[in-house]
């Protein structure tokens, strides 16, 4: 067992208005320049629809992430490294700028120079490549609430094995938004297909970063990703992807869209897992299983062999803690109401999804004509106005019972908590229909209703400094005291006190520059 | 010896070798952020599907060429068994097959520069230069092989133009040769050593990185900010 932290994401969807204000944040901190006009680390899509760069998620085309060879042997779906490294000067799996959009401005100054006349001005769009007058047709959301569905979205490949039951009509249609960011996966296809070896994952947080001093410009990270979350920058010659706002998370504080979203619906915490399994759990035959499989390796931070084999890996008390209140784990795993985006893709991804649920009692109240009786909530499940088809084919690989079950205990959480607050019942019988008891379920319900700051976020702040010295210099403060819980927050404590005083310019490391920002050194 | 003769056939190669390299060194250590392909993919890939492989595979057939042809010196090849009639005829249809690919290539690719607006617009100044180096040093290449060695009387190059450039690099250099050579061959390669001079500043140095070591290497790579503990920490405290 080898024991390594990954920075993870929850969002919960229920709660996305679609607002974008998690991409506009984004895109102002880091893609805010030439040359990444295109590029949004954060976008937010609706679903169904195409998505950005279009159809991304069909990886038969896009040939991204990993697949099983004929003996069950992990490979890339782009081919092994011989095929790269011999189409390298026309990687055939890249998308098009067409795939994802022109990006435009408006040529505001018409505003202010058109010559007097009867009608006011129109600032009329511009290329912000050639500078050219254009028709925008494509963008990060061109499908906005499903403008244009029925013409784009059933090219939507979450619709395959769907199509005759879904219909675009008013009455039948559903929507909901999907916020995305980079995956932080635990077995990145985007390293396993860079040539040059510029991206690499962090040791300590798992973050995945290209080095932009070692990318030379082979773009073969971008079709490795089935997400499509590393994109070339097209003035410097360089990949680019989400840094999961590194800078901050070393600082303890919550990424840039987590801290920035309206709905307060993203959770970030960290996840201890076994390194030496990733590669046997991406590996598992049946894709409906690669979720289980990677609940599989992530180790329970509770549990106190866990925690002295963590300490032993070096990895630092405070954290080790941290990860025992992670949202992230609680979600995921603990009480299993998240979901991995497309777990057939084989990168272990760490950015996970709580599956709408609001839509089921107005598909209820559809179907009988009357107000839903809460009680009959469960019954309700199959008769979703967004299918369970679809969320699987999304979030599950497909397996229609994993997004029953979660949207069952939320669904029990839902009418466990009416029926108190509204007739004063606690009726336990909700909470043991799914499997839970009254405490677990209030806890859900802190977590995902109440959501507080504190309980959304918890990021360990990094240990730039000399790690090794100061455990060896106080060993008995910070040692593995993994029986004692008050000791165990007292040293994170005492170790934080020590870090500020001990992370000055002077103390940095040479890895400071290794994961250095995608503005890099010119 | 001319002074025109002098420039051209000794000057410029040293300083042309001496700024490739310096050059070279100096990029690599001040520039490594500009050090990439600049790949235009994503603003076109139908032409470059075809001309950039095209070009790329064309290239390093006539670089092979360059390096039987001029670099192996003639008694080699005799010495090998290799009559003079058979090296002719092989070099000039083999490098006319490599010249066909590099100018269809190189054409596929000038076209999509100059016509993509997109493309256009991307493409620097210093890029440019490459484009006018390289149109003369290939166009004037293929009229070598092709025109005068495939389709004309031909020309023993071997005796005159490999031996002044290998004895460029053996400190005897011998101007003479290049200044009885055709001025097709005398313009070729004074297009060539420009390019090597431009060839660190321009987007060629991507040429050097090609990535043959990912062939061994594993599939995920990490690296860390902090050192790991030195010795383990972790005594359990004794109970
Ligand atoms: C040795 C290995 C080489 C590799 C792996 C390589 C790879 C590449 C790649 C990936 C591109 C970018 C294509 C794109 O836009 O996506 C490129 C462009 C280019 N390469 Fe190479 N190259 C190599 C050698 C050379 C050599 C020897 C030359 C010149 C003699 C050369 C000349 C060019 C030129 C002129 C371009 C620009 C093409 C264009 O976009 O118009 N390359 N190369
Ligand atoms: S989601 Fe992120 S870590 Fe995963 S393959 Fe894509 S870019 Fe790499
Ligand atoms: S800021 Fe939050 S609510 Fe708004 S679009 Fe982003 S994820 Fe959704």
């Amino acid at each position: 067992m080898r024991v390594m932290a990954n920075v993870g994401m929850v969002m919960n969807l229920d709660k996305c208005i679609g607002c974008h204000t998690c991409s506009v944040t984004c895109k102002q901190v880091w893609t805010n320049r030439s040359g990444a006009e295109y590029i949004w680390f954060n976008n937010v899509e609706t679903k169904p629809g195409l998505g950005y760069p279009r159809r991304y998620e069909d990886q038969e085309h896009w040939k991204g992430g990993w697949e099983l060879d004929r003996r069950g042997r992990l490979r890339l779906k782009g081919g092994g490294s011989i095929r790269r490294i011999l189409t390298i000067f026309a990687n055939p799996d890249l998308p098009g700028l067409d795939d994802y959009y022109e990006p435009w401005t408006y040529d505001y100054e018409t505003l202010v120079t058109a010559p007097l006349s009867e009608h006011d001005p129109v600032a009329s769009p511009r290329s912000q490549l050639t500078g050219r007058p254009i028709r925008p047709t494509w963008g990060t959301n061109w499908e906005d609430d499903l403008a244009g569905a029925p013409e784009t979205a059933s090219g939507d490949p979450n619709l395959r094995a769907l199509e005759p039951q879904v219909q675009f009509a008013y009455e039948q249609a559903f929507m909901f938004y999907l916020p995305r960011i980079c995956e932080q996966c635990l077995n990145p296809s985007c390293v396993a297909s860079c040539p040059s070896g510029a991206i690499y994952k962090r040791e300590e947080d798992g973050i995945v970063l290209v080095d932009q001093d070692k990318c030379r410009g082979w773009r073969f990270c971008v079709s490795g990703c089935p997400y499509k979350k590393v994109y070339f920058n097209h003035k410097s010659g360089k990949a680019e992807k989400c840094t999961f706002c590194y800078p901050r998370i070393e600082a303890g504080l919550p990424t840039v869209c987590s801290e920035t979203c309206v709905g307060r619906l993203r959770y970030v915490g960290i996840v201890l897992y076994d390194a030496d399994r990733v590669e046997a759990a991406a590996s598992e035959r049946d894709p409906r299983c690669l979720r289980e499989a990677q609940l599989g390796i992530f180790l329970d931070p509770a549990d106190p062999a866990v925690r002295e084999a963590a300490c032993r890996d070096g990895i630092p008390a405070d954290w080790i803690e941290a990860a025992r209140r992670s949202p992230v784990y609680a979600l995921a795993v603990h009480f299993g109401v998240a979901l991995p985006l497309h777990p057939e893709y084989r990168t272990l991804p760490m950015v996970w999804y709580v599956p709408p649920l609001s839509p089921v009692v107005s598909a209820a109240a559809a179907g009988r004509g009357a107000e839903p009786d809460p009680d009959d909530v469960f019954h309700a499940i199959d008769e979703l106005r967004i299918p369970i088809g679809y969320l699987a084919n999304l979030l599950a690989a497909g397996d229609r019972g994993a997004v029953r079950d979660v949207l069952r205990r939320l669904a029990a959480m839902r009418a466990f908590m009416r029926r108190r607050e509204v007739e004063g019942v606690t009726d336990e019988t909700i909470p043991a229909a799914v499997g839970m008891d009254v405490p677990e379920i209030e806890r859900l319900y802190r977590l995902l209703a109440i959501a507080k700051y504190e309980d959304r976020y918890v990021v360990p702040p990094a240990h730039r400094e000399s790690a090794d010295r100061l455990l060896a210099a106080t060993d008995t403060d910070f040692g593995c005291a993994v029986d004692d819980e008050d000791r165990f927050a007292d040293s994170a404590q005492a170790y934080r006190q020590q870090l500020v005083q001990l992370d000055l310019p002077g103390t940095r490391r040479r890895g400071l520059t290794a994961g250095n920002p995608p503005e890099g050194a010119a | 010896m001319s002074g025109a003769a002098l420039l051209f056939w000794i000057v410029l190669p040293y300083v042309a070798i001496t700024t490739c390299t310096v050059g070279h060194v100096w990029r690599w250590r001040r520039d490594q952020f500009g050090w990439t392909s600049r790949s235009s993919q994503l603003m076109e890939r139908r032409l470059l599907s075809v001309g950039s492989p095209l070009f790329h595979y064309g290239a390093f057939a006539a670089i092979a060429g360059h390096v039987l042809g001029i670099l192996v010196p003639a008694s080699w090849t005799a010495w090998a068994g290799v009559s003079e009639e058979a090296y002719h005829l092989f070099s000039a249809l083999a490098g006319t097959a490599a010249g066909l690919a590099v100018v269809a290539g190189f054409l596929i690719l000038l076209y999509r520069r100059l016509s993509v607006p997109r493309v256009s617009v991307t493409t620097t100044r210093v890029d440019w230069g490459v484009y006018a180096l390289l149109a003369i040093t290939i166009g004037l290449g293929v009229l070598e092989t092709t025109g005068v060695n495939l389709l004309g009387g031909g020309y023993d190059y071997r005796a005159t133009v490999a031996v002044w450039f290998r004895g460029l690099f053996l400190l005897d250099p011998h101007p003479e040769l290049m200044v009885a050579a055709p001025m097709l061959y005398q313009f070729h390669v004074v297009a060539a050593w420009l390019l090597f001079a431009l060839w660190p500043f321009s987007r060629l140095v991507h040429a050097w990185s090609y990535p043959i070591l990912y062939l061994g290497r594993p599939w995920i790579l990490y690296r860390g900010y902090r050192r790991r503990a030195p010795e383990p920490v972790c005594t359990r405290p004794s109970q």
